[in-house]
Order: C-alpha cells, then sequence, then structure tokens
C-alpha cells in the first residue's frame, strides 16, 4: 500500500476514535456549542444597545467576530484532547504500532475540524434567532463556511503542539484557552480596530482573526455599523486573501512544529 | 514466517540509557530465543520499563544496539512495530470504546482490512472471555477485564514477539490468575514473549529464564530453580506456645534446615531456611511433636523477590530504593552547594 493511502486510513481510524469518544461523551461538545451561544446572547443583548443607536445592526456585525472566535477556540480543544491521549497513554500505544507517524495528529485536528463545524451551525441558527441573516450570495456564503474552516483547522494545528508541549491536562487547560483571549479580543471580532490606541490598533489591524471577522462580514454581505470606523491597514481592504494567506501560512509553520514535536515528545 | 526453534527472537546488546543525572540503564544485555519467555524481575526504578520502551522502539538507547525479530530498533523501527505486541502496565484502552472498537481499531492500525480486523477483534473478545462486555465501553469494565482487553490489543496482528510490562500489577488474585492463564496460552502457540514483573512467583510460573535487574544492570541470569537455589530455598517458621520451648525447637530446626536457626524470643518463633520444602515441614511437625512441643502457628515461606535481592545483593529492594532517593537527594544538595 502507497505512503499516502496507508496515511489516509490510518489518520481515518484515529479520526473515527475521536468522533466516537465525542459521541459516547456529548458534554465534550457542550464547550464548542454553548460557549458561542453565550457569546452572541450577551454581547447582543449587553453590548449592541450601547454601542451605536441600531441594536440590530450591530448584532448583524457581532456575528462575523464570533464566528472568528469560534474557530479561533478551537485550537484549545486540540491543545486538551492532545494532552490527555499523552497523560493516559494512548500516544504511546499508537506509537508502538506500525501506523503512520503524523496519523494522530491529523486524526486529531481533522476530529476537531468535525466539532467545528457542529460549533458553527449551532451558532449559525443562534444567530439567525437574534436578527442575523445571510444577505449576500449562495456561493459567498459557502466561500465564508469553508474559509472559518480552513482558519479552525490551522489553528487546531498551532493547538496540538501547544498540547504536545504542555506535557499534562493541568497544564493543557490553561496554556490552551489564555493565549486565545488576548488573540481574539485584540482584533475587530467585536469592536473596530481602528479605534484601538497605537500599538493594539496595529496588532488589531494584522490579526488574522480580524480578517477572518471582517471576510464572514463581507461574504455573508453583513454591513458594519456607522460608528465604527473603518481601518486603512491593507488587511482590511483585502480580508478574504488576507485570511486565506495567514491560515495557510499558519499551516505551514505549525503542522511541521507539531509533526516534530509528537516524534520527539515521548523518546526522550 | 515462523523462525526456526533455535534463532533469537530479541537481542539486546549493552543497552544505556540516562535522564539527566540518572544511569537507568547501564549495559544491559539480553537474548530471548524463539518460543520462550524471558521474564525481566526487578523492583520499581530498577530499569525494566526502560529496557521495554527502547525494545518497543518508544525510545532511543543512548548506546547499545537491540535487535526485534531479526530488525534494529533504531535503524528499522517500523518493521519492529510489525512485529511485536506490547502490552503496558497502564492498560492504554479508549474507555469511551467498547471493547470491540478497541480491538478493531488496533487491527486497523496495524494495517489490516476492515473485515479482517472485525473478525480479529470478534475472535479475541470470545476468546479473551469479553462475550458479554464486547459491545460495552471499557469505562464499564473491571480492572481485570481492562488488563486482559489491553492484552488482547497486544495480540490483534498474531506479532511473533509479544512484550507485557507488569500484566498484573495492580490487578486482584483473581485477575492475576486470569492473566496467567492466557500468558500461559500465548507460550503454548509458540510466541515469543519478554514479560517484565516485579513478584518472582509469577516469573517462577511463566518464565523459561529470568534476569535479576537492579539500578539499570542485570545482576543476576538462570531459572526460576538456580535463582532459588541462589537464595537458599524456602524458610521454615515455628512459632511455639511457650518460650520454654524454644531451645528445643531450635534443636529440631537446626536438624531439619539448611542453615543456622533464628529465634525470636518474644514471638516466640523460631525461623530456618530449609532446601527440601514441605518435606522438610513434615519433618519438623513430626519431631517437634515427638518432643513435646506444642505449636501455635506453622509456615513455610517460599523466596520472595525481596529474598532473591537480599542474596544477590545484601539488600532488600525497598532499602535499594531508599538508598537511591537518598542518593539523588546528596545530588540535588551538592548542586545546589
Amino acid at each position: 500500500m502507497s505512503v499516502i493511502s496507508a496515511g489516509t486510513r490510518d489518520s481515518g481510524v484515529v479520526t473515527w476514535r475521536n468522533l466516537m469518544n465525542v459521541r459516547r461523551q456529548p458534554d465534550l461538545l457542550l464547550g464548542a456549542t454553548l460557549q458561542p451561544i453565550m457569546f452572541v446572547l450577551l454581547f447582543s443583548f449587553v453590548f449592541a444597545n450601547s454601542i451605536g443607536d441600531d441594536p440590530s445592526a450591530y448584532r448583524e456585525f457581532l456575528m462575523g467576530g464570533i464566528f472568528a472566535q469560534t474557530v479561533a477556540f478551537n485550537s484549545a480543544y486540540t491543545t486538551i484532547g492532545m494532552a490527555a491521549d499523552l497523560e493516559k497513554g494512548v500516544i504511546d500505544r499508537f506509537r508502538s504500532l506500525p501506523m503512520t507517524r503524523a496519523a494522530v495528529l491529523v486524526g486529531r485536528t481533522a476530529s476537531d475540524l468535525a466539532v467545528s463545524a457542529i460549533g458553527l451551525l449551532v451558532m449559525s441558527i443562534c444567530g439567525l434567532l437574534v436578527g442575523w441573516r445571510i444577505r449576500g450570495s449562495f456561493i459567498d456564503a459557502i466561500g465564508a463556511y469553508l474559509m472559518l474552516l480552513l482558519f479552525s483547522f490551522a489553528m487546531s494545528w498551532i493547538g496540538a503542539w501547544i498540547g504536545l508541549v504542555s506535557g499534562s491536562v493541568q497544564v493543557a487547560q490553561s496554556a490552551g484557552f489564555i493565549w486565545m483571549f488576548p488573540v481574539t479580543f485584540i482584533s475587530s471580532a467585536f469592536v473596530s480596530a481602528s479605534s484601538m490606541p497605537g500599538p493594539l490598533k496595529a496588532v488589531a489591524e494584522w490579526n488574522p482573526v480580524t480578517a477572518i471577522a471582517d471576510a464572514a462580514r463581507s461574504l455573508f454581505g453583513n454591513a458594519r455599523p456607522g460608528v465604527l470606523g473603518q481601518s486603512d491597514a491593507w488587511p482590511a481592504h483585502h480580508s478574504v486573501l488576507y485570511a486565506l494567506v495567514s491560515s495557510l501560512a499558519v499551516l505551514v509553520i505549525f503542522a511541521p512544529l507539531a509533526v516534530a514535536k509528537y516524534r520527539k515528545v515521548a523518546s526522550k | 514466517m515462523p523462525p526456526p526453534a533455535s534463532s533469537i527472537a530479541v537481542r539486546a546488546e549493552a543497552l544505556v540509557k540516562t535522564f539527566g543525572s540518572t544511569r537507568a540503564l547501564d549495559g544491559v544485555d539480553l537474548e530471548i530465543p524463539a518460543g520462550t519467555v524471558l521474564g525481566l524481575l526487578g523492583p520499581n526504578g530498577a530499569g525494566k520499563t526502560t529496557t521495554v520502551r527502547i525494545l518497543t522502539t518508544l525510545l532511543k538507547p543512548d548506546s547499545g544496539r537491540a535487535f526485534v525479530a531479526g530488525h534494529d530498533v533504531v535503524a528499522d523501527p517500523d518493521a519492529v512495530r510489525r512485529s511485536i505486541g506490547l502490552s503496558g502496565q497502564y492498560a492504554a484502552v479508549d474507555e469511551h470504546l467498547t471493547g470491540y472498537e478497541n480491538l478493531y481499531m488496533v487491527g486497523r492500525l496495524y494495517g489490516m482490512s476492515r473485515s479482517a480486523a472485525s473478525s480479529r477483534a470478534r475472535e479475541l473478545i470470545s476468546r479473551f472471555r469479553l462475550n458479554d462486555a464486547g459491545d460495552r465501553p471499557a469505562k464499564t469494565y473491571s480492572g481485570g477485564m481492562r488488563r486482559r482487553l489491553d492484552l488482547a490489543g497486544a495480540l490483534v496482528a498474531e506479532p511473533a514477539v509479544v512484550v507485557l510490562d507488569e500484566p498484573t500489577t495492580g490487578l486482584d488474585p483473581r485477575g492475576r490468575m486470569d492473566t496467567w492463564d492466557v500468558i500461559g496460552e500465548l507460550v503454548a502457540d509458540g510466541t515469543t514473549v519478554l514479560l517484565t514483573t516485579q513478584y518472582l512467583e509469577e516469573a517462577d510460573q511463566l518464565a523459561n529464564k529470568i534476569l535479576v535487574i537492579d539500578h539499570g544492570k542485570v545482576i543476576a541470569a538462570g531459572t526460576a530453580d538456580e535463582l532459588k537455589a541462589q537464595v537458599g530455598g524456602e524458610r521454615l517458621e515455628i512459632v511455639v506456645v511457650e518460650q520454654t520451648e524454644l531451645a528445643t525447637t531450635a534443636r529440631v530446626l537446626a536438624e531439619v534446615g539448611s542453615d543456622e536457626p533464628v529465634t525470636e524470643d518474644l514471638q516466640r518463633r523460631v525461623q530456618v531456611k530449609v532446601d527440601t520444602g514441605p518435606k522438610a515441614l513434615v519433618e519438623a511437625l513430626r519431631r517437634l511433636d515427638q518432643e513435646g512441643v506444642s505449636v501455635l502457628d506453622v509456615a513455610l515461606h517460599r523466596p520472595t523477590l525481596d529474598d532473591v535481592f537480599l542474596a544477590l545483593t545484601g539488600h532488600v529492594a525497598e532499602e535499594a530504593q531508599q538508598a537511591d532517593e537518598k542518593k539523588k537527594a546528596k545530588g540535588r544538595k551538592a548542586k545546589t552547594q
């Protein structure tokens, strides 16, 4: 059997195993679904009335940001899943089998991608309930979901690397989440990047999360409320392109890092 | 391809592995003829698991070489992985998968087709007496059932060499007997087995040859009987009713035993080493009865790992560990100074 087909089969088996785990512990889905719902409701009803005159305009703007935030958080679930497998000795079992090395990582990121897709679906329904609508074309909307999933998958590889570095589930639980907050909040996910003070503004304008949020809005046809200024930075005007390029860049950097770390982690 | 009976299935030469300043393995050699069982016996931290991890390609040695089923563990780890089945001391069973699903997954990862993996999983479920539980998530299993499942996982691909790292540690006596039965069947099938254990009795039951390992070095090798001969056979222990009977008891035991008896006045106990086991016991009781000594309690102790250690190293296993920890603590102090 060729290397590629063996790798695909092994990755498929690991993905299946991870998804069976999710099926048997549905509470694993709580984080990936309840948290975004909570954000949609909190921001829609706590913030929307203070930002601009028209709460419904902010809700429409908000959804792109929460989509971006949700897929970014996918990395934290990968971190914890990886660390748990390592701690329980599952990785040792895998490493003693004649399987493709990277399959454990591909299987983990693939199953987390599926969980992420469920999260997007739940959130979309929740958004529709608070007044969000897809106003662009069908093709653009499909493109928006595919872009979100690509970013989710890319973030998952950062998460896998962090999970392998953490060494224990306890460390992974904080290490996986803590960096998510600055990364998702110093962005245009919930406010305008252009209103932030100097250095934060630069970070926010070039933060891939900003590009993902802006690109989702533009592909879904959701307008920006007038009170939220438009940034002049290059990514703001090429959000879809920058979103794709930065997702691919994350993949190109972190997939090899994670694979290298995986090879090393138990053979110390 | 079944290797000829005379061939060597596993060979390790001068394995060395250090973790920081600890020398976990300090030149371990071993050889397992195909179709036999080698027991690797030693206390916690002696280097058993490190040896297993090197032979199963989970760890690279700092120096030395090892071959499993003819394949170099460092140069050709994939070929080694295809030839081995590993059952760890912490059962690496996925508790949310059913027993059947666990085995199916392992089969698929060995490269078996869906149908082959499925029928092999069913076969092992029934062979390991997990029929009733095969379709329940493994988290509902008892410790013994989990261990059986983990053991079954090592056999999915019918590997030439099976490595069992402390297969019965933490099991209750029934679980231990169950596991021994399974290992016995394996051996009958001609599989080569490397078994690590802390229990001499277990190595005695299952292994053709035993290596005793301590501080990363092989300190003795031989059959169970040879090792026991070094220890000096069993220990006979008699507790009498009256302290005044101790002298007579000691005299009798000196004649029956192979060594000077040891008398403990307060416990009213006399102990002696014996070579002939139960025969010596019967003889001692008969003579004590003739002398009119009232025996309160009697016991015949087979040599334990501690006895073997005591005989081989002059210290007991636990002391070895404590001394080790003291040494480490000293080392740390020295570093901070």
